[in-house]
């Protein structure tokens, strides 16, 4: 049955359609996508904290007196459903500008796409290296520090601190673990002789007993996991039981408490150090930081069923403070030009949650919002920062 | 040497993983001649309800025989309502039935579980098997469990009544029939069986490899080269198959440089195809010869 309603509804599409995108009350369309569903779907609870975060700075009156319009897809993980969402996006709903799309795979499927569209494609939820590329894409900017970064970070402080070490290297054969070990023989540099021993797994392998043997017999003292939460449990795993007393560093994609370490054994996870730029519900350091309280309160009345221990809710709410910012350095230019140069020039911007002494800088050639870390141990029963926060370009 | 005598040691583990795994594929086989694509997805949903069971308070040893009655009667129950109605249909639609199966087990375990890893505790322990031994306990203790059941299954097809008219019913069905054999309900009791020898393999599997949806999914390849290797109507070819593919992939990984890490996993397919060309029976299995 039509309903006058919904009769109604088709004329106010339709003159909104012919009135253009361009009215000032309209609201900012900002699109996104994300795996609500699949295999990846934890890391949906992003999409839904950004959403509340959105729903907060409207009620607050919205960026420059408009509202924000989230569109929010589910692409299940699949570069397929990817491009068809993006497209959508952007031809049906006319979305501003792209943000937040999640995922290396299917991020990649859009890459030339939504250059070629011209539409800002920013701050993309994956750590792969070639978002910083703006000669080629100038549309495409990241947010997290790359893979490259934290592999650099790892060099750094191996070179620093263990000048003798001898590493050993265990990373899965695609573009994620080949961005860490380019990116740790470039933060190496003269000394990359230091690397003794490597070992690439494939995601299809079984177990990764064998590679952690071998690489055990090269008589490395570093020993270096890049790998997806399965492999790094079965890696720290191994390690432990074969007796094999290097130091142990983990990808930040691993460092899971829950979803790694646990099942991995904590007695075995002990002493691994891994890298962070997030501040975590439950660090005492920051049990009454003034960021943390404001995203506790943010978590209780615009997001109350999600999972305050989760760093996706964290991170959530800092990019998605992130882009707010961004459009509010936009002004009153929010055009798609408007918001790109925005994002090309971001000056020491604190976003919230992000550690003490981490600012987000960008520039016309330089496109990566967050190049510093800072190193934390494992304990045995959660992560300890030490040492000064570490930045390399 | 000392890194061959690890990387043998540590590929008769890996292969433990394996024979198990092919255990399980040869009970089939020998119920329907044919290899089920879901077998290891059914084994992994298993183990998520050995996991569950587990979570849910109850100790070890109550669990491990409740989850394989529980399987023995799902592989029955799958059989009964999904491929009894079609029993006399072309291989092509239980082939394709199969690939059914294992999306939706895949699909109902992340559904159910979420994807995240989980570790399922070992009654074995976890430590090494003795100091720096590249061999954990619990996979000394899996191969152990994997020689058992080998008994056990060699015992059953060799002295029973039931094992000779299951592999009557699979081998002659219409000769079965005609002298007595109940050939449908010898094929849902092989489902049962093949299921409950899975269950086993996947609780034994998952503390080494860790329990997702897609635990699996190799393993099971490895198992069919293991079990195509060793020859799919013999339980003992089958696990030394599994341990050979386990030895083999460690070795070619470690001392061939081109394999490396990138062609390991092609190695068992290459295997199979190697085992096909020459002996197609396998090492351990019976040639069949049919009258036409």
């Amino acid at each position: 049955m039509i309903t006058r309603r919904s009769a109604l509804m088709a004329a106010v599409a339709t003159s909104a359609l012919v009135a253009g995108p361009a009215l000032a009350e309209d609201p900012i369309k900002i699109g996104n996508v994300m795996p609500y569903s699949g295999p990846a779907s934890a890391y949906g609870t992003i999409g839904k904290t950004i959403n509340a975060y959105i729903e907060m700075t409207n009620a607050k009156g919205g960026v420059n007196g408009r509202q924000i319009e989230f569109i929010s897809y589910d692409d299940g993980y699949s570069p397929p459903k990817m491009v068809e969402q993006v497209r959508r996006l952007v031809e049906q709903d006319e979305v501003t500008a792209l943000f937040q799309t999640l995922g290396t795979p299917t991020n990649t499927a859009i890459h030339k796409y939504i250059n070629a569209k011209r539409v800002p494609h920013l701050f993309l939820a994956t750590g792969a290296a070639k978002w910083d590329d703006p000669e080629n894409f100038p549309m495409t900017m990241g947010w997290q520090p790359s893979y490259v970064v934290e592999a650099k970070i790892y060099a750094k402080y191996i070179m620093d601190n263990m000048p003798d070490a001898k590493v050993a290297m265990l990373y899965q054969n695609d573009d994620f673990g080949k961005d860490y070990y380019n990116g740790f023989k470039e933060g190496l540099g003269d000394k990359v002789d230091m690397l003794v021993a490597e070992a690439p797994y494939e995601v299809a392998a079984p177990t990764v007993d064998s590679e952690v043997i071998n690489l055990k017999a090269s008589g490395a003292d570093v020993f270096i996991i890049i790998a997806t939460p399965k492999f790094a449990a079965q890696a720290i795993k191994k390690s432990a039981e074969i007796g094999w007393e290097a130091q142990r560093f983990l990808t930040n994609v691993s460092l899971s408490v829950g979803g790694v370490l646990k099942p991995a054994g904590f007695e075995a996870s002990k002493g691994i150090i891994s890298a962070g730029y997030l501040m975590e519900e439950g660090d005492a350091q920051f049990a009454d930081s003034p960021e943390l309280l404001e995203w506790r309160e943010f978590m209780a009345e615009w997001y109350p069923e999600g999972d305050v221990t989760s760093s996706f809710t964290v991170f959530g709410y800092s990019v998605g403070a992130t882009i707010v910012h961004t459009l509010e350095m936009a002004g009153d230019d929010l055009s798609r030009e408007g918001i790109l140069a925005a994002a090309a020039s971001l000056k020491d911007y604190d976003a919230p949650l992000l550690l003490p002494g981490i600012l987000i800088n960008t520039a016309e050639d330089d496109f990566a919002p967050i190049e510093a870390m800072q190193l934390q141990k494992f304990d045995g029963e959660s992560w300890k920062r030490f040492g000064e926060v570490i930045t390399v370009d | 040497m000392d890194l061959f005598i690890q990387q043998v040691v540590s590929g008769f583990a890996t292969g433990g993983i394996y024979a198990c795994m092919a255990l399980s594929v040869v009970m089939i086989y020998q119920a329907i001649h044919h290899l089920n694509f879901a077998q290891g997805e059914m084994a992994m949903f298993s183990t998520y309800i050995a996991w569950q069971l587990l979570a849910w308070g109850l100790p070890y040893w109550a669990v491990f025989p409740l989850v394989i009655a529980i399987s023995f009667v799902g592989g029955f129950a799958v059989e009964r309502i999904v491929f009894k109605p079609i029993e006399n249909a072309p291989v092509l639609s239980h082939i394709v039935i199969f690939i059914a199966l294992f999306a939706i087990f895949n699909s109902f375990a992340g559904f159910i579980w979420d994807f995240t890893i989980k570790a399922v505790p070992s009654p074995f322990g976890d430590g090494p098997l003795y100091p720096g031994a590249p061999i954990g306990t619990h996979q000394a203790g899996m191969i152990g469990v994997t020689m058992v059941v080998l008994v056990m299954l060699w015992a059953f097809f060799r002295f029973t009544r039931m094992g000779l008219a299951m592999r009557a019913a699979a081998a002659n069905p219409d000769s079965a029939r005609l002298v007595g054999v109940k050939v449908s309900m010898m094929t849902a009791l092989g489902w049962g069986m093949a299921s409950a020898i899975g269950a086993v393999a996947g609780v034994l599997i998952a503390p080494v490899v860790f329990l997702e949806p897609n635990m699996m999914l190799s393993i099971l390849l490895y198992g069919f080269a293991g079990a195509v290797l060793g020859g799919l109507t013999s339980p003992a070819g089958a696990v030394l198959g599994g341990f050979l593919v386990g030895i083999i992939e460690n070795l070619a990984g470690t001392y061939i440089p081109v394999i490396g890490g990138e062609l390991k996993l092609p190695i068992a397919l290459f295997l199979i195809v190697a085992v096909l060309l020459i002996k197609p029976a396998g090492l351990l299995g019976r040639r069949t010869v049919q009258r036409v």
